[in-house]
């Protein structure tokens, strides 16, 4: 990327290499050298000595003699080869990671693009509110992202650790393993859950999504009787705290013999996902264009021909969606199969819950990097889903 | 042409009138659409409105005093427990019928642990009495064995007590088959009340409970008691059951020497002199009881009427407010971490947006027990969160953090957790503030903070309004997070909740605080339609 610097943004930057970039890129610099020292048990003063001298050298060098591509490359070999001379393989990729953020870093005071959010005539105040607010809303990112990547590289753990291991922080392939993902696959504690799930599963989303369809074109019906009482009746599992329809459930069930059976499983995990259905199908519905289906029955379709050829096809898009949160509405659902469930209905999400509250395993972490991997496929489908049912509705160009 | 002509005039194809034709097609399609919704209404109503329904049913009902001791229920009604006295003979007398059927239906012990609910110690009493109660009324079986050896003979009360056609078809059973069930002998209830009632009651429980024959089993020593009382009531007169055995037994009884059940009771068990238990009794005998919810706000329902419990005792108040300010906390962080978020989506450029979105969207999309796991992990004592804060040197290592099973480590998962709930509401809020607005009010001389204040701020409320209510709905409900990593001093009422159904059940109790919760969450929900409108919840974005 080749950084086109504009007239104004030559004039706020003028040259500020020498009281601006390199001072602040060897704080920057300070900064993470007392870290790394922290980390690998140096002096505080030599850390600061050290990062201070190598984030004002990079920023001298870079933005004196270099552009930008080969500029970036040169910081992130220079000071992953420097790594690799003092620290090994964990080194050099410490250094690496060093070159990238000081080099960004560099570049990025120097050319003047830390003003590219804020108007030509902001204050310098103005500006270092921005910045403060980008990184603040990165740390608050960082805070909803990290837990749940932190734990992918974890389920590889050669050791039975929750934490990573001095080998894997030094980048050692023997502190790596897939061990506990061969544990999942295998040991009958976990897939005997992951099977009962899948049972359960798609049984409960196939009648939550039959029921809840039809009854979500009922309710787009121009004159349906008490239509916001029937909405609330049918919603309100999704508005009653788990504990509560599971404590219900429950005392009913075993009223009527359904407790400890896959049904009661099933029909509990249905019921919860319906509100789901009936939110997504009715969302698509509003969009629905009425004079098709007239036109439809014009031409001679009878109700049944009309609704497969013609209706369904267009909300096809919300139906699948709405499925997609029914299933994993019972495929996450922990609180209810708690309850209603009994041991031959264990779930994985039960099984995770049992292992976390008793003796906690680490093949729990392969588990759920497993889950997550799903969760991601389930995402990029529906976001696909939202898009094709958008076009096909007309609302977005797409 | 006035309107009504008009209207006679619209006919249509068929002859029939357009009103009446349109009126028909109307109902046609309510009918139709009503039919369509139909089968999910009842599905619903089954699965989920019931269950709700019977929960709160639970929390008042109280069936079981007055189910299993019927009769002592009866007669406790005239007793007053603050005369300090134990009831009267005949109120133990009733007790030994009840107490006598329970220990055969094994019934006593659950009433006992329902009791031992309000007064520790009940368990126990009832389970030791249910050992040894059919011990009482011994002497009257002797002394009517003295009387006549053929008192002894189960044959004896058959004859006495049967219906013949019973007595005829007993005789024919094989022993294979369903047993013909007992009846009892016309007339004999009217002579004989309590001897026919404990009798049939006998015979009901051989037949039922131990798939036996009456016609060989000896009467429970109660029967005797019973009929001793029977005989000794004013104006028996037995000749109509035309049993010299019976005649000479009401002659003979006169001479008895009396039992008292009460000083059996009391030989068996000191507290059964003690009136608080039977004050116990008579306050719990109603079938309705508001002793749960007394019980679930640290009350309680005493034979002197409703008191708080001891200070030490005090547990659901203090776990009700604490789930209150923890689930506000978790708004009010949600609120802070949420609206830098929402406002950077709504201010960037759509590819930009759309990036954020999808790091907002993830968390909301990964299983609740792996981001839970997640925070377990993270925030352990040796977990990644304090090891590298030592390793960094923040810390020292005999000082790690206490991060976890407590409140710190509840508000910092449920805070992640339910953050995605604040970022969406506040995002579509947000989207639709213009942008113009904020350059006008720069342009008419405000401050950043100023514009922003006065301008944007109060804008955006409806979506801090909005994301809060649901976080805060969200929150108060919880269970498994709180419970994983909440420790003692982190849970919620779910969790005691969760704690009353499985681990200690006390399913009333559990009833009660789950019926104050949903009518918490419910009046919420009530004020975020009123805000919001249920219709405008939206999922993913």
């Amino acid at each position: 990327m080749n950084v086109q610097l504009t007239a104004a943004d030559r004039a706020a930057q003028g040259d500020n290499l020498i009281p601006f970039a390199m001072p602040i890129t060897g704080l920057l610099g300070a900064v993470l050298g007392v870290l790394l020292g922290q980390l690998v048990g140096l002096n505080l003063v030599f850390g600061i000595i050290v990062g201070t001298v190598l984030g004002a050298g990079v920023a001298f060098v870079l933005c004196r003699y270099l552009d930008y591509v080969p500029g970036r490359w040169a910081a992130i070999g220079g000071l992953a080869l420097l790594g690799l001379i003092f620290g090994g393989i964990a080194g050099l990729v410490a250094g690496a990671v060093f070159g990238a953020v000081l080099g960004w870093c560099a570049y990025w005071l120097h050319s003047g693009r830390y003003r590219a959010g804020v108007p030509p005539y902001a204050t310098p105040g103005q500006v270092l509110w921005h910045n403060a607010f980008l990184l603040i809303c990165g740390l608050i990112l960082f805070f909803l992202i990290a837990p749940i990547l932190t734990i992918i590289p974890l389920s590889f753990n050669a050791q039975d650790f929750f934490t990573f291991t001095p080998k894997m922080l030094a980048f050692d392939p023997d502190g790596y393993s897939l061990k506990h993902y061969r544990d999942f696959f295998t040991n009958d504690e976990w897939t005997v859950p992951l099977w009962n799930s899948l049972k359960i599963a798609p049984v409960a989303t196939a009648i939550s999504v039959t029921l809840g369809t039809l009854a979500a074109i009922g309710l787009s019906q121009s004159h349906v009787p008490a239509r916001r009482a029937i909405m609330a009746i049918l919603i309100s599992p999704m508005i009653v705290p788990l504990i509560i329809s599971a404590a219900g459930m429950y005392f009913f069930y075993s009223r009527i013999g359904l407790q400890g059976t896959y049904w009661g499983v099933v029909l509990a995990h249905a019921a919860l996902g319906i509100p789901f259905v009936i939110i997504t199908v009715t969302a698509t519905l509003v969009g629905f264009d009425r004079s098709l289906t007239r036109a439809a029955a014009n031409m001679g379709a009878n109700p049944v021909t009309t609704f497969f050829r013609v209706q369904m096809p267009l909300i096809l898009p919300g139906v699948v969606s709405g499925g997609l949160f029914a299933f994993i509405t019972s495929f996450d659902e922990v609180v209810v199969v708690l309850f209603v469930g009994s041991a031959g209905q264990q779930t994985l999400p039960w099984q995770m819950f049992t292992g976390l509250r008793e003796q906690i395993s680490p093949t729990i972490l392969a588990a759920a990097t497993v889950l997550i991997s799903i969760s991601i496929v389930l995402l990029v489908t529906l976001e696909f889903l939202r898009r094709r049912s958008e076009r096909l509705r007309g609302l977005s160009p797409g | 042409m006035t309107d009504a002509t008009a209207q006679d005039a619209m006919i249509t194809a068929d002859g029939t009138p357009l009103k009446v034709s349109l009126n028909r097609a109307l109902r046609r399609e309510k009918l139709r659409a009503l039919m369509l919704i139909a089968p999910l209404l009842i599905f619903i109503l089954v699965s989920f409105i019931f269950p709700i329904g019977d929960m709160l049913i639970r929390s008042v009902q109280n069936g079981m005093v007055s189910q299993v001791i019927p009769r002592t229920v009866t007669t406790l009604e005239d007793w007053d427990h603050t005369s300090g006295e134990t009831p009267s003979e005949e109120v133990f007398q009733a007790l030994t019928r009840d107490f006598m059927i329970a220990v055969e239906r094994k019934d006593h012990t659950r009433l006992g642990t329902r009791l031992n609910y309000e007064r520790t110690g009940m368990s126990s009493l009832f389970r030791k009495t249910g050992r040894r109660v059919d011990d009482l009324g011994e002497g009257y079986t002797d002394q009517f064995g003295d009387l006549d050896p053929a008192w002894e003979e189960p044959m004896t009360w058959v004859t006495l007590m049967g219906h013949p056609d019973w007595i005829a078809a007993q005789a024919a059973w094989d022993g294979e088959g369903a047993e013909p069930s007992f009846r009892l002998r016309d007339g004999v209830a009217d002579v004989l009340p309590r001897t026919a009632e404990m009798y049939a009651a006998f015979a009901q429980v051989v037949q039922v409970e131990d798939e036996d024959s009456p016609t060989e089993e000896e009467p429970w020593h109660i029967v005797y008691a019973s009929l001793y009382e029977d005989l000794q009531a004013d104006g028996v007169d037995v000749t109509s059951l035309s049993a010299p055995i019976l005649t000479a037994a009401l002659e003979g009884s006169a001479a008895f020497e009396t039992q008292s059940m009460r000083d059996g009771f009391i030989e068996i068990e000191e507290d059964w002199a003690d009136p608080e238990v039977w004050g116990t009794i008579q306050a719990f005998s109603s079938p309705v009881t508001a002793g749960y919810f007394l019980k679930a706000v640290d009350l309680s329902l005493t034979p002197d009427g409703v008191e708080p419990v001891a200070d030490n005792l005090t547990i659901y108040v203090e776990l009700f407010w604490r789930t209150m300010w923890m689930s506000m906390t978790i708004t009010f962080s949600c609120i802070l971490l949420g609206y830098p978020i929402a406002w950077l989506m709504a201010n960037l450029p759509d590819r930009s947006a759309n990036l954020i979105m999808i790091l907002v969207l993830l968390p909301f999309w990964t299983s609740l027990l792996v981001r839970t796991s997640a925070w377990k992990v993270l925030l352990q004592r040796q977990g990644v969160v304090n090891d590298t804060l030592v390793a960094i040197g923040l810390i020292g290592d005999d000082g790690r953090l206490a991060l976890i099973n407590n409140v710190t480590g509840t508000i910092i998962a449920m805070t992640h957790i339910l953050l995605p709930f604040m970022i969406l509401p506040l995002y579509s809020v947000m989207k639709g503030i213009p942008p113009s607005y904020l350059r006008a009010a720069k342009s008419l001389g405000a401050t950043n903070v100023t514009a922003f204040r006065r301008v944007y701020f109060p804008q955006s409320v409806p979506g801090i309004g909005a994301g809060s209510i649901l976080v805060f709905i969200l929150s108060i409900g919880y269970y498994i997070t709180p419970e994983i990593v909440g420790g003692t001093k982190g849970v919620f009422i779910s969790n005691r909740i969760a704690y009353f159904i499985s681990d200690s059940p006390n399913w009333g109790l559990a009833a009660a605080l789950g019926t104050i919760l949903l009518v918490v969450v419910l009046a919420l929900y009530w004020a975020y339609d009123k805000v919001v409108g249920i219709d405008n919840v939206k999922l993913g974005g």
